[in-house]
């Protein structure tokens, strides 16, 4: 066996609670982004095309649709003999089952997975940003540096850095202090949660923490400021790229709308960094002699007979005629029947929209049930959703998953509100 | 379907076709924005559960063979069965080129030995359909027929364009009892859809004995001068079917993939999908100037001008303020700024520089071959 120096672990456990009714079914990896892809693709096809063949994919919360999708690995060319994709889902070990109890410790009980492989290096990812990124460039830098740890960081503005985990470094990049969310940030740092660690060390660190009740087996929390106490060596690898947490609503909604540009900072067309996914199996889509597509990411399948603006249309969605489609994210086989006007809003999959709907109009009054969740003006509609023909819809709605027309109380529901399987039209 | 091998022919050499067989076979021919003509009779046996196909190939079989690969878009990609290519070889007592079809047949009969399997379905590569066989081999065995063979009522064609196929007559039973190829006056308008069900025991003897006679093509040594004396049969199928065999039929045939009833048929049923080869590429993307209508678009487009009445296969460029009407263009092709294009097919990877303007007939479109610059 070819020894491999570098494997990558990629941590698709989280739900990303934050995005609501978008991963109220499927863990945050799994969620679709851009048009076709699903967001743990990036992460996948930056291993791949980094030269890393050897990736533990770790699940936890929901991963049925996530298991199917990523299957043995073969898009991204990890159907291997020696090495290539493993699902590494909690297990029962011996009188105890247990699940992973924070992202460290999810890594500590695949100890035995990366002892097997042996591997000199080990690159943690999550499976939850959106980026294009070498990390074998990120691999020289740490043996460069003599690294044990070195933790990829981008720059971001000093008033969004209470957002992030920041590293204070010295000037030559080397980390002497992480703060998780500080008040008063001392540097613009940012972690983007790729580590690269030099295996031995790490394994050590690992079965310490393991040992520790107080811990709560993070990386963040607990693993990066133990090995900074014991002064191990660790630094900060700048990235300049496009880089980003959809972790909210409205930052999922602006990543996806970045794509409509003109020339969007997150190039997709580079055939020397494809992002690879599972194919569809569909036709090309069709534009029929009443459609009009314009500032739109449109993928295969899709039939267009109505009007689409500034929108991403995912395989195999039927926009009906006289519909009007502005800033708005349609998921995977839905329908939007004839005359609907959408504005600014988030369709799941399979979603059907009835006759003369109209969506995402009036006041931005934040979500009643959910103010923190669904406030930016987006109204999000979740998979399986039946919305019947002349509703009218406000802004920052949410709309459960599978709630049909027996749903709605009423045809009108102001922005604010929320629609939910059982029918309380709150 | 578990008791059936493939058999797909793409041998032939294709005139009519002009550049676009130039360095390509027939079944390798682009068609309807991401295929390529061979995915749909292969798909469509994968469909009906073959799991064995064997692909006879002779000239210019390079973009075929990279297309196709070790069958994994079809689930070929087996340990038992999957796809066998056949290219042609040299050996001791052979020219190494296959004289005809059944020729080529007989050069790869040991991959009928080594089968165990009672029936072959043999289909030529060039024909865009989407059927599954199931019945047909029903019918075949209800007939207790030696031969079947599948064929379609072009009602709609010329004289001119019926001449361009095999013509056949059937009884009031379904036998066939008289078989033209190419006729200069068609007798009917049943055209044969070079689908030919047969058990593998008797195509082996049929082969040999060929062979021995020094016979080389199926259709003229084999369904003709057997038609008296062997059991040969029509299945009649009343879908879509087009047999790509001229620039006007090919035209035609893409043209005919924006009608939605026939897109609906070819690609939209569950059951039964047309696979092709992935490319990854990433969703097309429409910018302000962009006003397409009544087009097909694959993914990886980038679109900045007007596009009407067309096909755009993935990749392709189109500029600003580019008319583009009535035409095909294939796989990564740049349509430059203020280009003009009527009635065009471009092949793959060609340039259409600024300012130029190109224009044909939708009877005879104008063609520019693989890699020219204009």
């Amino acid at each position: 066996m070819i020894r491999k120096e570098i494997i990558a672990l990629l941590l698709a456990g989280g739900q990303g609670s934050r995005l609501g009714v978008l991963t109220k079914r499927i863990a945050k990896p799994a969620v679709l982004f851009g048009g076709k892809y699903r967001i743990i693709d990036f992460s996948l096809s930056n291993c791949i095309n980094s030269g890393i063949d050897t990736v533990g994919v770790l699940t936890q919360y929901q991963p049925l649709k996530l298991n199917s999708h990523i299957g043995i690995g073969k898009p991204w060319d990890m159907d291997r003999m020696n090495g290539g994709l493993t699902v590494l889902s909690p297990y029962l070990k011996g009188e105890i089952g247990e699940w992973y109890m924070g992202t460290a410790n999810a890594v500590y009980q695949n100890i035995d997975y990366i002892n097997k492989i042996s591997p000199k290096y080990v690159i943690i990812l999550s499976g939850d940003h959106v980026y294009k990124m070498n990390y074998s460039h990120m691999l020289d830098y740490h043996k460069e540096k003599g690294a044990e740890a070195t933790i990829s960081v981008i720059d971001v503005p000093i008033e969004e850095a209470s957002r992030y985990g920041i590293m204070n470094t010295y000037e030559n990049g080397r980390i002497y202090e992480f703060e998780e969310k500080p008040e008063h940030p001392k540097s613009t740092l940012a972690s983007m949660g790729v580590y690269i660690f030099t295996w031995d060390v790490l394994r050590d660190y690992l079965i310490e923490d393991n040992e520790n009740p107080d811990s709560d087996h993070d990386f963040g929390k607990n693993i990066i400021p133990e090995m900074l106490r014991d002064g191990r060596s660790m630094w900060a690898y700048r990235f300049a790229g496009y880089w980003r947490d959809v972790g909210t609503i409205q930052a999922y909604w602006e990543a996806n709308m970045d794509l409509t540009k003109r020339v969007p900072n997150l190039n997709l067309f580079d055939p020397a960094w494809k992002i690879y996914t599972p194919n569809p199996v569909k036709p090309p889509h069709y534009i029929a002699p009443s459609g009009n597509v314009k500032m739109s990411v449109v993928a295969e399948g899709c039939m267009i007979y109505g009007n689409v603006k500034n929108s991403v249309i995912f395989p195999g969605v039927y926009i009906e005629e006289g519909t009007v489609i502005e800033d708005s994210i349609i998921m995977s086989n839905s329908k939007i029947r004839a005359g609907s006007y959408l504005n600014k809003c988030i369709i799941g999959e399979h979603v059907v929209v009835g006759k003369n709907v109209r969506i995402g109009t009036g006041e931005n009054i934040p979500n009643e049930l959910k103010p923190g969740m669904y406030n930016s003006g987006i109204t999000v509609v979740g998979e399986d959703a039946n919305i019947p023909d002349d509703a009218e819809i406000g802004k920052n709605v949410v709309i459960d998953i599978g709630v049909g027309p027996e749903d709605f109380l009423s045809k009108t529901v102001p922005s604010g509100k929320s629609v939910i399987k059982g029918g309380k039209c709150q | 379907m578990k008791n059936t091998i493939g058999i797909i022919l793409t041998g032939g050499k294709k005139r009519e076709l002009k550049e676009m067989t130039i360095k390509r076979t027939s079944a390798a021919i682009p068609v309807g924005g991401k295929y390529r003509a061979i995915d749909f009779v292969l798909s469509s046996m994968v469909n009906s559960g073959i799991t064995k196909v064997g692909v006879i190939t002779q000239y210019n079989l390079r973009s075929l063979m990279d297309h196709l690969g070790s069958g994994k878009e079809w689930d070929l990609d087996r340990r038992h069965g999957g796809l066998y290519i056949f290219p042609p070889s040299l050996s001791g007592d052979g020219t190494g080129w296959y004289r005809g079809t059944a020729d080529a047949m007989y050069n790869n009969l040991t991959f009928l030995k080594r089968s165990d399997e009672d029936y072959v379905i043999i289909a030529s590569g060039d024909c865009i359909y989407n059927m599954l066989f199931d019945n047909a081999l029903q019918y075949h065995i209800e007939k207790d027929a030696d031969i079947t063979i599948i064929y379609k009522e072009m009602d709609g064609l010329s004289q001119k364009e019926l001449s361009k196929f095999g013509i056949l007559e059937v009884d009031n039973n379904g036998r066939i009892i008289d078989f033209q190829e190419k006729p200069l006056h068609p007798a009917s308008t049943k055209c044969s859809m070079g689908i030919y069900i047969i058990s593998r025991k008797l195509l082996m003897s049929i082969l040999e004995d060929c062979a021995a006679h020094g016979y080389y093509d199926f259709v003229m040594d084999v369904i003709i001068k057997r038609i008296q004396t062997l059991r040969i049969f029509g299945y009649k199928f009343s879908g879509y079917w087009r047999s790509i065999n001229s620039i006007e039929s090919y035209y035609k045939c893409n043209m005919e993939l924006l009608q939605p009833e026939v897109r609906d048929e070819l690609f939209l049923q569950a059951d039964r999908k047309i696979f092709t080869k992935v490319k990854s590429e990433v969703p097309a993307k429409y910018n302000e100037e962009a006003e397409v209508k009544n087009s097909l678009v694959a993914d990886g487009c980038i679109i900045e001008g007007i596009v009407e009445n067309s096909i755009l296969f993935r990749g392709v460029t189109v500029g600003k303020n580019v008319i583009i009407k009535d035409s095909i263009i294939m796989h990564d092709t740049v349509v430059e700024d203020n280009v003009e294009l009527n009635c065009v097919i471009l092949d793959k990877n060609v340039r259409v520089t600024k300012g130029k303007s190109l224009k044909g007939e939708k009877s005879w479109p104008v063609i520019v071959g693989k890699r020219v610059v204009v």
